[in-house]
């Protein structure tokens, strides 16, 4: 598929690389976006900046493993800085990780140009790199490195899958428990933290930012079990990161971190919109059939004389008197004609056939199941919600069920002379 | 001398580009904090790079109306965005805004590095912005040598003052009660767009001059150190304007002293500023915090000390004994902590007891008159407790224990009336 130089030593670096790194963040971001602390993983990349300078300063040389060093417990700060202040000050949580994202990146800004005025010119474009990221400078050194952090932070989420779910889902329950829940938390924030840091001189400050958040987000579309979740995050995590390497291979004039940035975006477009059940094309199309069905039942409804007997007809001129009251009454018929519902010979009369007249009989069924429990028995009322649930009751044998039908059949003269055939459904 | 004199216009010049930007950034974050949006301040200042690239590709330059109206429709956009997320996808508002405005930067980042030849526009000064270039690129107009970047922040700072007064209880109200405001009949959401397209505004005319850092630092830090010094809308807006002016001046003083980047050092005095207002603040401050803490720990202390000299001296007389307190069985009870040490010597000091020559300590006459009262709230409690509440004897205790530091003379009035004046606590001791 690929001609041999293209992909070459160095993009199979980067695309390893990117790939893992993607990875890993679906990983711990899958966490972070649970906990609601997607934002935490910005303020964390902003914080991280000072560190990086003042580990540069004090070692005096570039040491990739020193500066992270610096980047990890700086970025540590920044989160005890933001807990702190959500804890012991009037400030919310919002405007605490603005301060310590700005602040903490004001201060890395002054650094670098510390640095820059004390070296040489050649070495700044080393911290440089971190702000906006140098994804094609990725070295075989990173790879492993970024190989070892996969490998670590799956172990750690491996070993604390339980109480991560926990701390996840009910931090509160957790601590009443006696998880040590703050403990397990500062482990998970030193996770992103570490992602973050080693994740900085790839794909840069923002950047890094989105990677922690898309893949986690994504995957909260498409499954309701963390398990699955995790694992789709991780899968989207490192597509992100191939596929956006590879179109940045593709196209040799785009730089791969904002390209990563947007294929993870894509993924994240296509799960909100057409993830199965929690997507927006999904939930549409479900509220529209529930609007369809209740439209039905409203139509159903006319056909039900004041002495709660069905009528054999209906004429369209009856029912537009009601149409200011049921918007919509045209397609509403239209639909049903096409189901089968309703007969009609001339579009003015309308009747309804043995399958709908079976329908209209169910739904005037559980209305008057539904009067009578709320009426009699209110402490059933929970049946009322799904009709589902009511068509149970209707079949059931429990006590309640028998004892509610028998008070159904003595109050409802409708079902007798509905249903010429005596009443069956 | 004239050297002199360029040099001191060159810092005014300057100074006066960083108060004139990050002033309209602190009006409206105040707003933004209050109605805990802040991060969007954030978002937004990101999100309008690809408005602003796209609109600069298309008419060719970096300043003038369509730079700001790109911006514009793009914050718009990331602000419907956000909320369609978290309505229509229900994806939790911050993993939105953090994916709207990445999203939006990454492509805004793409663009410039596709179209770098033609816009003179690099990711690094929209980060950094160049301030201190403002007082080189100048016009003469009205027969000065005005900065160009003036005629873009006076503007914005006219439009986002006039805003900000002309519908101050439009924000006061949408700020601390949306609901409200939507049922009294001006629209919360038309006051939150509009907000957020000022908010787009004033990021753009401001990146250009101080960069996106100080934008973020000035529409958050400011506002957020005014909260922790005052509980006043109209007092908010003016302490942040004055942080915003003393950063302004400080941070460019800082930058030339250090020689180093003078909106990061701007963020950074910004930065210190909240702070020392975390630390300081009157009443919101750690300090003030904790002496107030400490000052009713010590109350309580001492009120329990001679609370329990008082009823020690009644059991004393009951038994027909001294009522003197041997000092060592005090300590042996109140156990050896510094809190107790100094709630000693604060009764010492108010003259409340006085030690005997025998080692021992009694209550003065004054002590005894605090001691009684205090027992008497206790003891009223107790009763209040047992017949109202109908607790058990031996749970009559500890709440009372809790509540007497509490109940001042009006309250023990009530109580009294409440029981018909009793003599006895239901432990059979008198009510002083």
């Amino acid at each position: 598929m690929f001609s041999a130089d293209f992909l070459s030593y160095n993009t199979m670096i980067v695309l390893v690389g990117t790939s893992l790194l993607g990875g890993t963040s679906g990983l711990i971001g899958t966490f972070a976006v649970l906990r609601k602390r997607s934002l935490t993983g910005d303020a964390l990349s902003h914080a991280a900046l000072p560190g990086l300078c003042i580990a540069f300063m004090l070692w005096g040389e570039r040491n990739l493993f020193v500066m992270l060093l610096g980047a990890f417990f700086s970025g540590l700060l920044g989160i005890g800085i933001i807990s702190g202040l959500r804890a012991w000050t009037r400030i919310k949580e919002d405007a605490a990780i603005g301060i310590v994202l700005s602040v903490f990146f004001g201060a890395g800004i002054v650094l670098s140009r510390l640095i820059q005025n004390r070296v040489s010119a050649g070495s700044k474009a080393g911290l440089d790199s971190y702000i906006l990221g140098k994804t094609a400078g990725m070295l075989s050194y990173d790879v492993y490195l970024i190989a070892g952090l996969a490998c670590g932070s799956l172990i750690v989420v491996l070993a604390l899958s339980k109480e991560f779910q926990l701390i996840s889902f009910d931090t509160p329950f957790a601590t009443v428990q006696g998880w040590p829940a703050l403990f397990l938390d500062l482990v998970l924030m030193s996770l992103i933290a570490i992602v973050v840091v080693i994740g900085l001189p790839a794909v840069g400050v923002v950047m890094m930012a989105a990677l922690l958040i898309l893949p986690g987000a994504s995957a909260r579309f498409w499954t309701e079990r963390l398990p699955s979740m995790i694992q789709i995050s991780i899968v989207i995590g490192f597509l992100t990161g191939a596929v956006g390497t590879l179109a940045s291979a593709t196209f040799s004039l785009m730089p791969a971190g904002p390209l990563i940035v947007l294929v993870g975006t894509g993924f994240f477009l296509i799960s909100v919109l057409f993830a199965p059940r929690r997507g927006v094309v999904a939930r549409q199309l479900h509220e529209l059939s529930f609007r369809r069905e209740l439209a039905q039942q409203r139509l159903l409804n006319l056909f039900l004389g004041s002495d709660k007997t069905l009528k054999p007809e209906i004429a369209l001129s009856e029912i537009s008197t009601t149409r200011s009251s049921f918007p919509g009454i045209e397609r509403s018929l239209d639909l049903a004609l096409r189901e089968g519902v309703l007969q009609s010979d001339d579009s003015r009369t309308f009747r309804l056939t043995n399958y709908g007249r079976t329908l209209a009989v169910q739904v005037h069924q559980r209305d008057l199941l539904r009067h009578l429990i709320w009426n009699e028995r209110p402490d059933l009322a929970a049946y009322c919600q799904a009709d589902d649930d009511l068509d149970e009751l209707l079949r059931n044998s429990t006590p309640e069920a028998i004892e509610l039908r028998t008070r159904l059949e003595q109050r409802g003269e409708l079902l007798s002379k509905a249903l010429p055939s005596g009443g069956a459904l | 001398m004239a050297e002199l004199w360029d040099q001191w216009e060159l810092s005014v010049l300057t100074v006066l580009a960083g108060i004139l930007s990050s002033l309209p950034c602190a009006w409206l974050g105040c707003f933004l904090m209050l109605r805990r949006l802040s991060l969007m301040g954030d978002a937004i200042s990101h999100a309008v790079l690809p408005g602003v690239v796209v609109a600069a590709l298309l008419t060719g330059e970096l300043t003038g109306w369509p730079i700001f109206l790109g911006a514009v429709v793009v914050g718009l956009f990331t602000a419907f965005l956000t909320r369609g997320l978290s309505q229509l996808g229900h994806v939790p508002d911050d993993a939105g805004m953090g994916v709207v405005f990445t999203s939006l930067f990454a492509v805004g980042v793409l663009l410039i590095s596709q179209f770098a030849s033609q816009v003179d526009l690099d990711p690094g000064c929209v980060l950094y912005g160049l301030i201190d270039f403002i007082p080189l690129d100048t016009v003469n107009r009205f027969g000065w040598e005005i900065p160009k970047a003036y005629f873009s922040l006076v503007p914005c700072l006219i439009l986002t003052g006039s805003f900000v007064l002309l519908f101050w209880k439009e924000l006061q109200l949408s700020s601390f009660d949306p609901n409200l405001a939507s049922a009294v009949g001006f629209s919360a959401d038309l006051i939150h767009y509009l907000l957020m397209a000022l908010v787009a505004v004033v990021s753009v005319s401001a990146f250009e001059a101080v960069g996106s850092v100080l934008v973020v630092a000035m529409m958050i830090v400011p506002p957020a150190t005014a909260h922790l010094l005052t509980d006043r809308l109209g007092r908010l807006v003016v302490i942040a304007s004055l942080c915003c002016v003393t950063s302004s001046l400080f941070g460019y003083w800082g930058a030339i002293y250090w020689n180093t980047s003078t909106p990061g050092m701007m963020a950074v005095v910004a930065g210190v500023q909240f702070g020392l207002a975390v630390v300081f603040a009157p009443h919101h401050g750690l300090v003030s915090k904790g002496l107030h803490q400490l000052r009713l720990a010590l109350r309580i202390m001492s009120e329990d000390i001679i609370g329990g000299l008082f009823r020690a001296e009644e059991l004393a007389q009951e038994a027909g004994l001294s009522s003197e307190i041997p000092w060592r069985t005090c300590r042996e009870i109140l156990g050896q902590g510094r809190l107790t040490s100094l709630a000693f010597a604060w009764l010492r000091f108010r003259e409340l007891i006085r030690p005997t020559p025998r080692g021992g300590i009694l209550l003065t006459d004054e002590g005894r008159r605090r001691a009684q009262s205090l027992v008497r709230s206790h003891r009223l409690w107790e009763a209040y407790l047992q017949k109202y509440f109908h607790l058990p004897e031996d749970h009559l205790h500890a709440p009372a224990a809790r509540l007497e530091h509490y109940i001042g003379p009006k309250l023990q009035e009530k109580l009294e009336e409440e029981l018909d004046a009793p003599h006895t606590d239901p432990h059979g001791r008198q009510i002083p």
